[in-house]
């Protein structure tokens, strides 16, 4: 089993603005990510869920501490090297979904892989695998407004998974899909780092965190508590929760 | 470690864990749960028809009049083969379902001397009532995690958000192995274990929801009481705190 840390925060902190007014949106953050690791994080509204996701994924930079990416520190590298990390090794469902509206399902998905120079008809074929992978093959030739809000978040998820990115972020993936389409969706998540993938993801459901081997739970942008990493079921007994 | 893990749900383990997992299945649902050791498959599914035996064994006549032997194996095998009945706890339940009227010998007995059970007719009407009638509020165990939050709120010293956080990770963690469990079953054609684990899912989904909300009520609650001088800049995150509906979207 390979222990390489595919994400490391070390002592992560985000201040947004300063003085009186300044928002401490993360603080003292540190969480390994290895591979084949799945990693849910929960937490209220504003507790820095999608800040932290953004600082694991090069969108925005820590006011303290590092992230690393395979071991490369974010901070050292150009905005050139910063973008082809994200490009080819980072998968990012946002919570948004950010799809192209002028561009199909496939083109949407396709698009990662041609900006990382694949063959355009290579690129598509790849697209219509990632999108039979999360359901919704059929739709490939739509373009956003043509698919109801649950397709248009697995298209996103086929763009994050396409290609042979190590590192999946997903913020809320399954926000706008019912019971069952949202659990299909955790699936492939889970199935994508059973292969070797890494995965954080933010949501607010329980049973979706559930599918994670470890989840992590954010109160005020600090890390207050976690379940740690495949817990034996012994866990269950010493809990004193369950007293 | 973690592949392990998940295999580790798999046929090989599960003797070891599930008597526990199902023990803090029961204390976490406030019952006692008659005869752990001898539930040794299908954790809650045993748990479960554990509790319904006598139900399970009319349901069982009433596909046709059969032997407690039989009964025994019938039983095992809509378990999935995984739960090894104790075959004198069949003869007292059989025993005590003759004694209620509910099940009679049919009179035929093979050379042993084993006999015939069949369901009577006020058998059968048990048995269609059980499946007609709704569960009440008051058949269910007591919330007794509810009890102790409440309890909690109320006694000098104790700090309910370190309870509630306390449980929602061990809460959180039973429902990754449920899930892992449900994650092994997927391919299976075990329709009716997947239901029952599904059930248990949704029920540990719905406390978690519960804890969440009750934290949020009580963030809220500590912001109204906080003496007005006392919320400077620094708090200006924490006073901020999220609705409901923003929690729960
Ligand atoms: N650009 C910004 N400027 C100032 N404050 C910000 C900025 N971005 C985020 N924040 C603040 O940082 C905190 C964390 O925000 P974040 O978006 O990470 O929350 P979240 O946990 O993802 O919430 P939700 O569940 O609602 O998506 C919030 O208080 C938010 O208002
Ligand atoms: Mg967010």
């Amino acid at each position: 089993m390979s222990t390489g840390a595919v994400l490391e925060l070390r002592g992560v902190g985000r201040v947004h603005g300063e003085g009186p007014t300044a928002v401490h949106a993360l603080r003292d953050i540190s969480l390994t990510l290895r591979s084949g690791e799945l990693i849910a994080v929960m937490g209220p509204s504003g507790s820095g869920k999608s800040t932290l996701l953004h600082l694991a994924g090069g969108l925005d930079a820590p006011s303290d501490g590092a992230v690393l990416v395979e071991g490369t520190d974010l901070a050292t590298l150009s905005r050139a090297e910063l973008a082809a990390v994200r490009r080819r090794s980072l998968g990012y469902v946002f919570q948004d979904l950010n799809l192209i509206p002028a561009l199909t399902a496939a083109e949407n998905v396709a698009l990662p892989r041609e900006l990382d120079g694949v063959r355009a008809r290579d690129a598509r074929r790849e697209a219509l695998d990632a999108l039979a992978e999360v359901g919704v093959g059929e739709l490939a030739d739509r373009f956003p407004d043509e698919m109801s809000g649950g397709q248009q978040q697995r298209v996103a998820i086929a763009r994050a998974l396409i290609g042979p990115r190590r590192l999946v972020l997903a913020d809320e993936p399954t926000g706008a899909l019912d019971s069952q389409t949202g659990e299909d969706v955790l699936r492939v998540l889970r199935a994508r780092c059973d292969a070797g993938a890494s995965g954080l993801l933010v949501t607010h459901e329980a049973r979706h965190a559930a599918w994670a081997d470890r989840v992590v739970f954010l109160r005020d942008g600090a890390l207050v508590d976690d379940t740690g990493a495949a817990p034996p079921p012994e866990v269950l007994l010493t809990a004193d929760g369950f007293g | 470690m973690r592949s392990g893990d998940r295999n580790g749900a798999d046929a090989g383990e599960v003797p070891q864990r599930v008597p526990r997992d199902a023990a803090a299945r029961a204390r976490l649902s406030g019952t006692a749960v008659p005869d752990m050791p001898r539930l040794t498959g299908h954790t809650a599914y045993a748990y479960l028809v554990a509790m319904s035996i006598r139900h399970g064994l009319l349901a069982l006549l009433e596909r046709s009049p059969m032997y407690g032997y039989q009964l025994r194996h019938e039983f095992e095998r809509s378990t999935g083969a995984t739960w090894p009945l104790n075959v004198g706890q069949v003869y007292t339940t059989l025993a005590r379902l003759e004694r209620d009227g509910l099940v009679e010998q049919t009179g035929e007995s093979d050379e042993d001397g084993k006999v015939v059970y069949r369901l009577t007719d006020a058998g059968h009407a048990e048995l269609t009532g059980w499946f007609a009638t709704p569960l009440a509020g008051a058949d269910r165990p007591r919330d007794e995690l509810a009890i102790k939050v409440a309890l909690a709120l109320t006694t000098p010293g104790v700090d309910v958000r370190s309870v509630l956080q306390t449980q929602r990770t061990a809460t959180l963690r039973h429902l990754q192995e449920l899930t892992r469990l449900k994650a092994v079953a997927d391919g299976s054609e075990d329709t009716a274990w997947l239901l029952v684990l599904d059930s248990m899912i949704f029920r540990a989904e719905a406390e978690v929801r519960w804890l969440d909300h009750s934290e949020t009520r009580l963030a809220r609650l500590a912001a109204t009481q906080r003496p007005a001088g006392a919320s400077g800049p620094s708090t200006a995150v924490s006073t901020d705190e999220p609705s409901d509906e923003a929690v729960r979207r």
